[in-house]
């Protein structure tokens, strides 16, 4: 996020997208409702999903899934028509704006009511509420980056919070809700091919002679390959070994043939995990770590905030935390890595990041502290952007609007979109084996519309068929008027009703996400 | 800013703040029940009764804005009397149940009736039976008899999660917290953090611990990226509930969900895993440590031998700690020779 968590209660005004806040990151859509309900801000919510935000909205724009660029394109060609951008704010900290400008032409509300089936009178009006609104905050989440598009509406999304003035601004900005608890902290340490800590590139040889000398090694200088790139050569056999901590692909990959096939073909497989998953199952070793609860360390939470892990119970006996593991293995490799603890690891990492640099264990007792924070006066950056952008000037990039990969036809007529339920979490193998949660929400379901159920003589419970390009899985209905006809939702977090069994794994070409929010299936009564 | 006198002392506080407030803001103490600082007011119990020059009645600081001149009272024998006599009506419903109740040696009512002196249930009434729906949630427990119909609940479900599903049913001594049509419980434990006493406990857990018995360990939800603060209470090296009781702190400033506060059971799950695998005749059987790393150690040493570094990969996790993502990239970077790592969490 470029802002805080407690920036929601300066906006005057939101734009959720692909966003189902209130059940994925409950404690900030409540902060969004409170701001809604009592302080009168204002709403705009942009789903394919008759989310539960969209009973506060005073503009729910229900999209049909992939549509996100041609709305965001549509509002701001709006906001420019009306003369509701910030000059003033463009002229002075940003660039790129006119090729920017001539890009939106053709995004009219007319063309976007055509093209997309959202109201132009609708798209006008959440237009002139976010516009008019100052400060106004845009929040997103994985709604809007598993597309083919990802990338791209992302830009859109920075295009929108510049063309209105709103970035570096308290009560503003354009705020990424991180699905996973430490996505932010996995990021920041270099878990990407093409970065270490801090985003230091591994292709820029200065920030690099640093590791190389702390690290005693000479750090490879060429970008790795993604977690989906690996996976092709895996299946391709040019990919030996996988090493796999605390992830479970087998559920969470959008290819589960592929990846089944790659894991399969591998040489060695190492998975380091809590409980036996469904990529354990594949493993050759499989390594018993701790759960939070059992460790000391941090987290890094999505406004940035590097924040305290406390170990509470002992390790389950048999088990070691996943840091005693790596360092026990590296010193096995030839490598010396001995650490007391997770602190001393936390002070290697301040000593090669510039944004954590500030940071210590002792200073983020009480409460956590959000980088960057450049030394240890520093009290840390609740708001990104402030003054001035990282890179000098914030850039305009016109964006295009495709649509998804796929899209619905003769043989797979409905759209299917994938999200999270409240209770569950991820591929399930923590919250499924929460007796009270599991009891509560023991299954899956398959939200279809009304409308759809009745043509197919379906009524909740009933079992069903869904199937793809790529495979079909059984679940049950539930008829709800959530998603609009034509599209049906499921959640990934049911091992028996593999969801990505059916999903499609085209990606976005720069970030490498794939399409889990789009694809095309099959709805048949069993 | 408005000024006052609290007790003979000059209080200036901001213009709309309370009497309480104001007395806060002066270090002066009056005891309340039903308010809360993360709530606003609800003025439902009169414990914070206060004398106010030039009114006749006494009232009720928590919801009475500090006007400028005003001189206050918060202490006498008419205002203690008036706050035992809110205790004893209280306690005509609540059972004399301390020792079988979650919230003893915690419990806002029990501090106030140590504290003013009540020491039996001095007006009595008839027992009666009856029968309430289930709670609204399945993870809290209700004891309705040990409800002080403080109205906290049913503010913090409206106010805070922006639900409101929970209202007080009935009247007299036979009102309770029951569901409120029209909204869903998410199961989020709000109402019950915010009690002050033992009318809504946690169901997950059958055992208990006193609060002096059990540890407190605050950490960091590990679930979703807002990160919530909670802390893990544990007694003989399990958990047994989760709580929150700093409502100051980011992000979360006391709020957790339904994921924070009750799914933790998965921590001591038989299905943990607890000794190394290792496939043997493409089977997965148990091992040691010293078996598995060296294992792990010399395949991984002789592919990157046979195959080069860019051979090999890791998948790191976005559920780990920084710290161990940390030596997980430095063990691909700087031990296997290669920039393969990457998580499967992208956003
Ligand atoms: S658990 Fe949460 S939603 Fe349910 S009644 Fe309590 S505060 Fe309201
Ligand atoms: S249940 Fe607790 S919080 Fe709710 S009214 Fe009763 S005593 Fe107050
Ligand atoms: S308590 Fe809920 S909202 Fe808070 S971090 Fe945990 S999962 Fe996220
Ligand atoms: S604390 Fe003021 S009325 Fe309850």
């Amino acid at each position: 996020m470029t802002n805080a968590i407690a920036c929601v209660d300066k906006a005057e005004a939101f734009l959720v997208i692909g966003s189902n806040t209130t059940e994925n990151h409950p404690i900030i859509g409540d902060r969004v409702k409170r701001a809604v309900t009592r302080r009168g801000a204002k709403l705009v919510v942009i789903d394919p999903r008759r989310i539960p935000l969209a009973e506060y909205a005073n503009v729910f724009l229900q999209i049909r899934p992939g549509d996100n660029i041609a709305v965001l394109n549509g509002i701001m060609h709006v906001i420019l028509q009306e003369g509701l951008h910030d000059a003033a704010y463009i002229e002075e900290r940003c660039e790129g704006f006119d090729a920017f400008a001539a890009s939106l032409e053709k995004f009219t509300p007319e063309w976007v009511e055509q093209n997309t089936g959202v109201s132009a009178d609708a798209l006008r009006e959440a237009a002139r509420l976010y516009a008019t609104a100052d400060p106004a905050s845009i929040l997103y989440a994985m709604g809007v980056t598993q597309h083919t598009q990802g990338t791209d509406a992302v830009k859109a999304l920075a295009n929108l919070a510049m063309l209105t003035g709103n970035v570096g601004k308290e009560g503003g900005g354009l705020n990424p809700l991180r699905g996973q608890n430490n996505v932010q902290g996995a990021c920041d340490m270099g878990g990407l091919p093409n970065v270490v800590t801090g985003y230091q590139k591994v292709a820029d040889d200065e920030a690099m002679a640093k590791f190389d000398e702390a690290w005693g090694r000479k750090v490879r200088r060429e970008v790795g390959l993604t977690v989906t790139e690996m996976g092709n050569r895996a299946a391709d056999g040019s990919l030996k070994a996988l090493y796999i901590m605390g992830e479970n692909p087998m559920i969470t990959d959008p290819d589960l043939h592929h990846i089944e096939k790659a894991l399969d073909n591998l040489e060695f497989l190492v998975v380091q995990d809590i409980f036996l998953t469904e990529t354990g199952q594949k493993a050759d070793v499989v390594l018993p770590a701790c759960s939070f609860a059992e460790k000391d360390g941090t987290f890094t939470n999505t406004e940035r905030r590097v924040q305290r892990v406390r170990r509470a119970v002992a390790p389950t006996p048999g088990c070691r935390p996943d840091w005693a593991i790596l360092a026990d293995l590296m010193g096995r490799m030839g490598y010396k890595a001995e650490y007391a603890g997770p602190e001393e690891i936390f002070e290697e990492i301040r000593s090669l990041t510039p944004s954590y640099a500030g940071i210590t264990y002792d200073r983020i007792e009480n409460e956590g502290i959000p980088w960057p924070c450049p030394d240890t006066d520093h009290p840390g950056t609740p708001i990104l952007h402030v003054g001035g952008f990282a890179r000098g000037k914030g850039l305009f990039h016109p964006v295009d609007y495709n649509g998804p990969d796929e899209l619905p036809d003769d043989d797979y007529p409905f759209f299917l979109t994938t999200g999270r339920e409240h209770p569950h979490y991820h591929s399930g193998t923590m919250t499924r084996r929460c007796g009270r949660i599991n009891d509560c929400f023991p299954e899956g379901f398959m939200e279809m519309n009304p409308v759809d159920a009745e043509r197919l003589g379906l009524a909740t419970g009933d079992p069903v068929k869904v199937s793809s390009r790529r495979g079909e899985i059984t679940t049950k209905v539930q008829v709800i008027d959530r998603t609009a006809p034509g599209t049906v939702f499921m959640s990934f977090h049911y091992s028996e009703s593999p969801v990505n069994q059916l999903t499609n794994s085209a990606a976005c070409p720069t970030c490498k996400i794939p399409e889990y929010k789009v694809c095309a299936v099959r709805v048949e009564k069993l | 800013m408005v000024n006052l006198t609290i007790d003979a002392v000059q209080v200036s506080v901001p213009e709309g703040s309370t009497i309480l407030e104001a007395a806060q803001a002066a270090g002066i103490r009056i005891p309340t029940l039903c308010w809360l600082k993360k709530l606003s007011p609800i003025g439902s119990c009169r414990m914070c009764v206060v004398h106010v020059d030039g009114v006749s009645r006494p009232v009720t600081a928590c919801d009475t804005v500090a006007g400028d001149g005003l001189v206050v009272t918060t202490d006498s024998d008419e205002l203690r009397e008036m706050r035992r006599d809110v205790l004893r009506l209280l306690l005509v419903r609540h059972p004399l149940d301390c020792p079988v109740c979650d919230k003893g040696g915690e419990c806002d009512l029990q501090d106030l009736v140590t504290e003013f002196g009540v020491t039996a249930k001095e007006y009595g009434t008839e027992p009666f039976e009856r029968q309430l729906p289930r709670y609204v949630s399945p993870f809290i427990q209700q004891w309705p008899d040990r409800c002080v119909l403080c109205g906290r609940c049913v503010q913090a479900c409206t106010e805070i999660k922006g639900i409101g599903c929970i209202q007080i049913v009935d009247n007299g001594l036979h009102s309770y917290i029951g569901p409120k049509p029209g909204a869903e419980c998410v199961s989020c434990g709000e109402c019950l953090s915010v009690c002050p006493v033992g009318a809504l406990t946690d169901g997950v857990r059958e055992t208990k611990a006193r609060i002096w018995q059990s540890e407190r360990v605050e950490t960091t939800c590990g679930y979703c990226g807002v990160g919530c603060q909670l802390e893990l209470n544990v007694l003989d090296g399990r958990i047994l509930r989760v709580t929150t009781t700093d409502f100051d702190k980011a992000p979360n400033h006391g709020t957790l969900c339904v994921k924070g506060r009750f799914g933790w059971e998965f921590v001591d799950h038989p299905d943990r895993l607890t000794k190394p695998l290792v496939r043997k005749d493409g089977d997965l059987v148990e091992s040691t440590w010293d078996e598995a790393l060296g294992l792990v150690a010399s395949r991984l040493q002789q592919i990157k031998d046979e195959h080069g570094p860019d051979a090999l990969g890791g998948f790191t996790s976005a559920r780990c700690t920084n710290e161990e993502n940390y030596l997980f990239q430095k063990f691909l970077r700087a031990v296997i020779g290669t920039n393969n790592v990457d998580h499967c969490a992208r956003l």
